[in-house]
Order: structure tokens, then sequence, then C-alpha cells
């Protein structure tokens, strides 16, 4: 058994669950070291898989499916963001409700455009980067040579040093923590939460469109609690983007553990509950020391 | 004479009430000029007008003798204008470098420039005596550096006006004092200073030009020396006050509140009173005084039953209350007016009268145990609401609508109709104007000559000191000094406050 799990077969599983939880989780960072709290990612990551699906489907190229995916996710992380900054609804039931809706929305057109309430019809996948040494794994291979996995790693390192090196995540953390403090310094702070949602809805959209590739499909309800899982691993990183994504890896790591304990013996109905019990476990562990940014989830009133 | 800053008929409504009235202020360039009045008098509300936090309804801003618009705070800072607020505009997870440049970042390559800005900044700071740890949170960092990096942060941004808005409300005399120097330093090279404050004896001490407001308009204005403090008071309340507490000496009883070996640690396992043993007798008021968050709110929450002490007694009357459930020590003969009135203190959307019995609410004469007894408490509000002199006199006003000196008249009157033995006050007059203040010590005042044992808790020196027969100091968890009367300087006790004095020190420094 150990060596099943260190094989590179198990860690290309790994990462396979670990990169839309990772592209969520940091959408989360963002979205939240604005100041507003965004548990509207399960709908976004399922918006964003479904428009993948959608724009691959209709031109034939991955390429204008990632853009819709993340146009998708875009748009609707955009009416998160007028609910909550502009409204100043309640950010917990807003999120409730795009998810709500991005499951009704999704099923509902998915019937119109493939005739089915459950798929949508099978969707060419991205196309990989040669990885000539290990090519002799092809799964592996293709796996690693993934643009769009590369492109996670790039985003998890560059999103470490964009909140804390350079002037733009001072000024979202700041608005995060202390809006009026940051209103009084000249900063817009409504445009810099506007940046944080609409962030988050990209790499969210980008974590559906992961999995629509992975999947070559849209099935209904196919985010599966992602969004959710994502928030934990942020909770869990203590809104950072590095902790996040190796939060999320631990989740990855758990899920793919299950996947490859199925039929030893156990029951399933326990082994499929290893990554719920890694989340619940963790997040007693830690979340005593994590620390919300101060403002998360309170919209700014300029004039009291 | 030139003026850094003129403001010619600011005008500002807000929804029901004029904040300012046609007011018209000049400060001369290079000058300290003080902007007294009372609590809601629209100081604040004009000094953040210029700084851009509030649109005037109308009037004219000229800086440097040229007319501007100020529509936001970047306006104004383009215009050199800086301003401490009063709760200060920090961000207390991040750096001071961070809070420093926030807003006005140098870049490079993309990233902050981190190395050139702390030079930028350390060399500021050495030019006005300003030393502040760049590179610690703003959280782990006391009051008193916190308003340093205020003021360097509006330096950075190149500011020649600062205005501060009651910069020594939570400093210690010594902080105080050095927070003066630092603004005569400024003074001395070139930068306008407005000072917006009620404390009298800070006027007098640093200002070179004092304007007066009251009920949102300029109502006198004068050069420092020409005037005095008692002077000032009137115009600010309207009419004549008396700024000295005049009480007769205490008729001192016996122990009401013995206190003894008290400690408390907390959930975090951090130990915040250490063993602490005092006690106020009857006809008697202790002042406590100390810096904030030395133990004080714990020490109330301990007396009040609100948390239990780890160890030690605290007997009322010869009954040790520790224990016991919230309702039965008051029940025991005690009356709390805490320090935080809007969490503690009221219900503020409940009516003047709901929150004159919140606590007696179980009494007989309030309730016939099926219903509310309404005419008894709408008379009961009627009595106390005149005998306090509440504004509005409404028993149905909602709470949150009063005025802070209002609000805690209704918190004292509830409190004192308990007719407690043990009357426990903390930050009694804590954002309350002069006239409310006046009134408020009075009342505590006529409560101690009627025989009750008074434990005043007041970060406020002039206070404590003013009020109180006998004076107790708390530093970090440990009463570090009981003096037996009321006689001693403002300078001695901010030296036991910060515990430069003190558990043995004493005698080494002297």
């Amino acid at each position: 058994m150990i060596s099943q799990i260190l094989s590179l077969a198990f860690l290309a599983q790994t990462i396979r669950i670990t990169v839309p939880y990772a592209l969520a989780s940091i959408g989360g960072v963002y979205s939240e070291r604005g100041g507003v709290t965004n548990i509207a990612l399960e709908g976004i990551i399922l918006t964003g898989a479904f428009c993948t699906v959608v724009g691959t489907y209709y031109t034939g190229s991955p390429l204008v499916g990632i853009l819709c995916g993340v146009s998708g996710g875009l748009l609707t992380a955009l009416i998160h963001a007028v609910v909550s900054i502009n409204i100043k609804a309640d950010q917990i039931i807003s999120g409730i409700a795009i998810n709500l809706f991005a499951v009704g929305i999704t099923k509902f057109v998915l019937e119109i455009l493939f005739h089915s309430s459950s798929n949508s019809s099978r969707i060419v996948g991205l196309p990989h980067i040669p990885m000539g040494f290990i090519e002799h794994q092809p799964d592996v291979a293709h796996l690693l040579g993934n643009p769009m996995v590369l492109a996670t790693i790039a985003i998890i390192i560059a999103s470490q040093f964009i909140i804390f090196r350079t002037r733009f995540g001072l000024r979202l953390r700041a608005v995060g923590e202390n809006p009026e403090a940051a209103d009084t310094v000249g900063i817009k702070v409504n445009l810099y939460r506007y940046y944080g949602v609409m962030i988050s809805g990209v790499l969210a959209g980008l974590s559906g469109a992961w999995l629509a590739f992975d999947q070559h499909s849209f099935t209904d309800g196919m985010s599966a609690g992602r969004g959710y899982i994502a928030l934990a691993a942020m909770i869990v990183g203590k809104w950072n983007p590095l902790g996040a994504a190796a939060a999320c890896l631990l989740f990855g790591f758990a899920e793919s553990l299950q996947i490859q304990l199925q039929g030893g013996g156990l029951p399933t109905q326990f082994i499929q509950m290893i990554p719920y019990i890694a989340t619940i476990i963790v997040l007693a562990g830690f979340i005593g020391k994590a620390v919300a940014p101060a403002a998360d989830g309170v919209p700014y009133e300029k004039e009291k | 004479m030139k003026y850094a800053i003129e403001l010619v008929g600011i005008t500002k409504r807000f929804a029901r009430t004029v904040a300012n009235d046609n007011v018209t202020l000049s400060v001369s360039a290079g000058s300290i000029h003080a902007l007294v009045g009372e609590n809601g008098a629209g100081k604040t509300t004009l000094m953040e007008t210029l700084y851009g936090i509030y649109q005037p309804d109308s009037g004219k801003i000229r800086i440097h003798d040229t007319e501007v618009a100020i529509k936001s705070p970047q306006d104004s800072i383009r215009q050199g204008i800086g301003m401490v607020h009063q709760h200060f505009m920090l961000v207390p997870t991040l750096s001071v470098l961070e809070n420093i440049i926030l807003g006005a970042e140098d870049t490079r390559n993309a990233f902050l420039d981190l190395a050139k800005t702390s030079e930028r900044i350390t060399a500021l700071a050495d030019k006005f005596s300003l030393s502040v740890p760049l590179n610690e949170k703003v959280q782990d960092l006391g009051v008193g550096i916190q308003q340093r990096v205020e003021i360097l942060k509006a330096l950075y941004r190149k500011a020649d006006i600062l205005i501060l808005d009651e910069p020594t409300a939570v400093l210690t005399p010594q902080e105080s004092t050095r927070l003066f120097g630092i603004l005569s330093e400024l003074k001395q090279q070139g930068k306008t200073i407005v000072l917006i404050t009620h404390k009298l004896n800070e006027v007098m001490e640093i200002s070179d030009r004092v304007s007066v407001m009251r009920k949102g308009k300029i109502v006198g204005e004068m050069d420092t020396p020409t005037t005095s403090p008692q002077e000032i008071a009137e115009l600010m309340v309207g009419r004549p006050v008396l700024l000295r507490v005049e009480k007769s000496k205490a008729n001192t009883g016996k122990p009401v509140l013995s206190i003894s070996n008290l400690s408390y640690v907390d959930r975090r396992g951090v130990e915040i009173l250490k063993n602490v043993n005092f006690s106020v007798a009857s006809g008697e008021i202790l002042g406590i005084a100390g810096v904030e968050g030395n133990g004080q709110t714990q020490l109330v929450e301990c007396i009040t039953g609100l948390v239990k002490p780890t160890s030690g007694t605290i007997s009322l009357n010869g009954v040790n209350l520790v224990g016991f459930p919230v309702k039965r020590v008051f029940d025991s003969g005690l009356a709390h007016v805490p320090e935080d009135r809007l969490k503690r203190g009221l219900v503020v959307d409940f009516t003047v009268k709901e929150n004159l019995i919140l606590g007696l609410h179980t009494r007989q004469e309030f309730n016939s145990r099926l219903s509310m007894r309404r005419s008894a408490i709408e008379q009961n509000a009627r009595m106390l609401i005149k005998k306090y002199d509440v504004r509005p006199d409404d028993p149905d006003a909602i709470a949150r609508g009063l005025s802070g000196g209002n609000q805690q008249k209704v918190i004292i009157a509830r409190e004192l109709s308990r007719n407690a033995q043990l009357i426990v006050a903390s930050q009694p007059t804590r954002g309350v104007d002069i006239g409310g203040t006046e009134f408020i010590h009075r009342s505590i005042i006529s409560e101690r000559d009627k025989g009750k044992a008074v434990l005043l808790i007041s970060a406020d020196l002039t206070e404590v000191l003013s009020l109180s027969d006998r004076i107790a100091v708390i530093y970090d968890g440990m009463i570090v000094k009981i003096f037996p009367d009321n006689k001693v300087e403002e300078s001695e006790l901010g030296l036991f406050m910060t515990g430069t004095k003190g558990n043995g020190r004493e005698a080494s420094l002297a």
C-alpha cells in the first residue's frame, strides 16, 4: 500500500484533486482580504465549469472555453460584489442565493443546449506540454504538462507576493482590516473590494474550467461542495495564499488516499469520510489561531 | 498676518441637525490654534470638512491664500493637510511602516520599495524626535506610539498643516507632555497645528489662539494669553460653570467593600489581576487611577460577578460575593455604572423608561408577575428624568437618539435609584461634556454624603483627583500605591501609573 501511495500515479491524482481547490481557495483569499466574505465560490465554480463546457463545445477550442469559464465566473462574482458592496446586503445570504441560483440556471441552460438534465455532450481536453522524461507514464505526463497545473503553481506563488509585497496587496489588506483608515488616506475602499471579489471570480471560474476539462463534460452540480472545502482551506491557511494552497494539498491528499483505499476491505462509507474528517480535524486544530480580516463581511458605510 | 487656513461661512447639515452653522475661522501660519467646545458643538465635523471627509453645504476654504475645492481626503492631503483622528485611523494588523506609507506607496518594479521608504521615514522621525519601531505591528504598540505613527503618517505625506482631534484623551500625563513637546517642535519648524480639545489646561498650556464653538457656531475667539479657563468654559457651556468640584470632608464609616488577595487569570492564561487588596468604606469615594488596560475592566467584572476571580474574596458588608450569580450580587447591595455605556449600560433600541428599569424589572413595583406595571414604569421614568435632568424629557424617547451625556445620565439615574450600599462607577463621565460632567459629579458626591461607598474607576486624572477621598493606583494588575488623600500631583500619579514608581522601585528611584 505504501508503494501505491508513493507512486507517481498517486501524486498525479493528488494534484488533479488539489488544483481546483487551490484556485478557488486563493480566490477566496483575495475576496476576504478585501473584506467580502465569499461563500459564493461554490456557485462560481459551477458556473465557470458550465461556461467552459459551452464555450469549448461550440468553438472546439479549449482556450475559448477557458475564457468563457473565466468570464462566467467573473460575472457571477460581480453579482455578489454588487449585492455585498453596493447594496450592502448580508454576504452569507447573497452567497447562498448565488449558489442555489447557479445550480438552477446551469441545469436550465443545460436542458436547452444539450437536451439533458444531467450532463452535457463530451468536449475536447486541454493540450499538454510534452514532458519527455516521464512520457512512459502518460497519465502523469499529461498532468504535469497541463498548462493549468503550471498556471496554478504560478498563481499561488504570485499571489503570495501580490498580497504581501505590492501596493495593490497592501491596499487590499487595509481595506479588509480597517476600511475607514484606508478611506482617510484616499484609498477607494469599494473599488478595492470590487477588485478582490473580481479576482476571486476569475480564479474560481478557472477552478470550474479545470473540472470541466478533467471530466470532458458538464454534469449537474459537479462543483460538489468544492467551494466550501476551498473556503475551509483558506481559513486553515489563515488567509495566506501559500497557507491556503498547502491546506488544499492536504485535502487533496486525503481525498486521493480515500480513492486509493477503496476496495481494501474497509467499508467504503468509512473511507469516503476520510477527507471530511481530515477537514474537521484540521479546522478544529487550527481555527482557534486563524483570525479573519477584521472587516471581513462588513459593508463599508462612509457617513455614519 | 498670513493665514494657513481660512474657513469662510462653512455650513454643514446632517439629516436634522446643523452641525456647522456659517462658521468662519482663520488660523495663522506657524501657530498652534485650539478649537474647543462641548461634545456635539461641531468641532470635529468642521475639521473633517476641512479634511475632505464631509462636503460642506455652503462656504469656502482657502489654504495659504488660495481658494481650494476639497472633495476627498486625497484633495486635502494634496493641499498639505494631515489629520490625526480621535480614533486612530491605523490598520492594527499592518506594520508601522505599512501604515505610514498606505495610500502613498513608493514602488520599484511593481513591488513596494520598503528599503528606500524606511530610510525616508527614519530621517523624518529623527527630524521631529518621533521614534517609532517601523517593523512592529501596530496592534502590539501602546496608544502613545500609535499616535506618533499617525503624526508621522501625516508628515510623510508632506503635511504642513496638522489637525489633532482630542489627542490626549487616551494618553498618560507623561505621554501628553511628550506629545506637547513634539507639537512645539513641529511649530518651531514652521508647521501649523489645529488642536481640537475640551481640556482647558491643554489650551492654556500650548495654544497661541483659541476658538470656542457651541452648537455649531463660533462663539468666541481670543489670544490664549488674554483669556482664562473660566472664560473659555463659560463660552463653551453658555452659562457660568464650576470647574472645581465642591465637596466637604468625607465622613467615613465602616468598610462596605473589602477585597482581599484577589487574582484573576483569563482564558488565555494571562494573569490580569495580581493579589489585589483594598477596601472602600461607607461615606468615601475611592478612586482608582491607571492607564486603561491594566486590569481595571476585569476588576470591575469580578466585583459585579460578570467573571469569576481565580482566587481571593470580595465581600460586601461581610458577605463574600464570589461565585454569586450576577443578580444576587446586585441584590446584595451593588450599583454599577459600566465603562461602556452602549454595550453594557443601555439597550440602545429600548426607550428611556425601559432602560430606567433594566435590572430592576423583576421588582414588584414594576412587575405584577403576569405583566409589567406600565403606569409605575412611566411614573418612575418621569420622576428620574426630572431629578437627573435627562433631555429630551420624554420617557418614550429611544435611548440611541440621546446624546452621550444624556445616555450617561439615564444610567446614573437608574443605578442610583437602586439605593445600593456600594456604587461602582467606571468612567462615569467619559465623552460627557462639561455641563453633564458637573451634574454627574454632584450626583456622585451627594450619594457619598448619604453614606454610600463609591468605587470610582477613571482614566481621567482630573476626575480621579477632584472626586476621590483616597486614591489607589493600578498598574499591570496590581494596586501599586494607595494615597490616603487626594493631595497628590498628577505627575506623581503618572509615575505610578506607568510603573516607573511603585512595588519597591520607589526606593531605588528616590
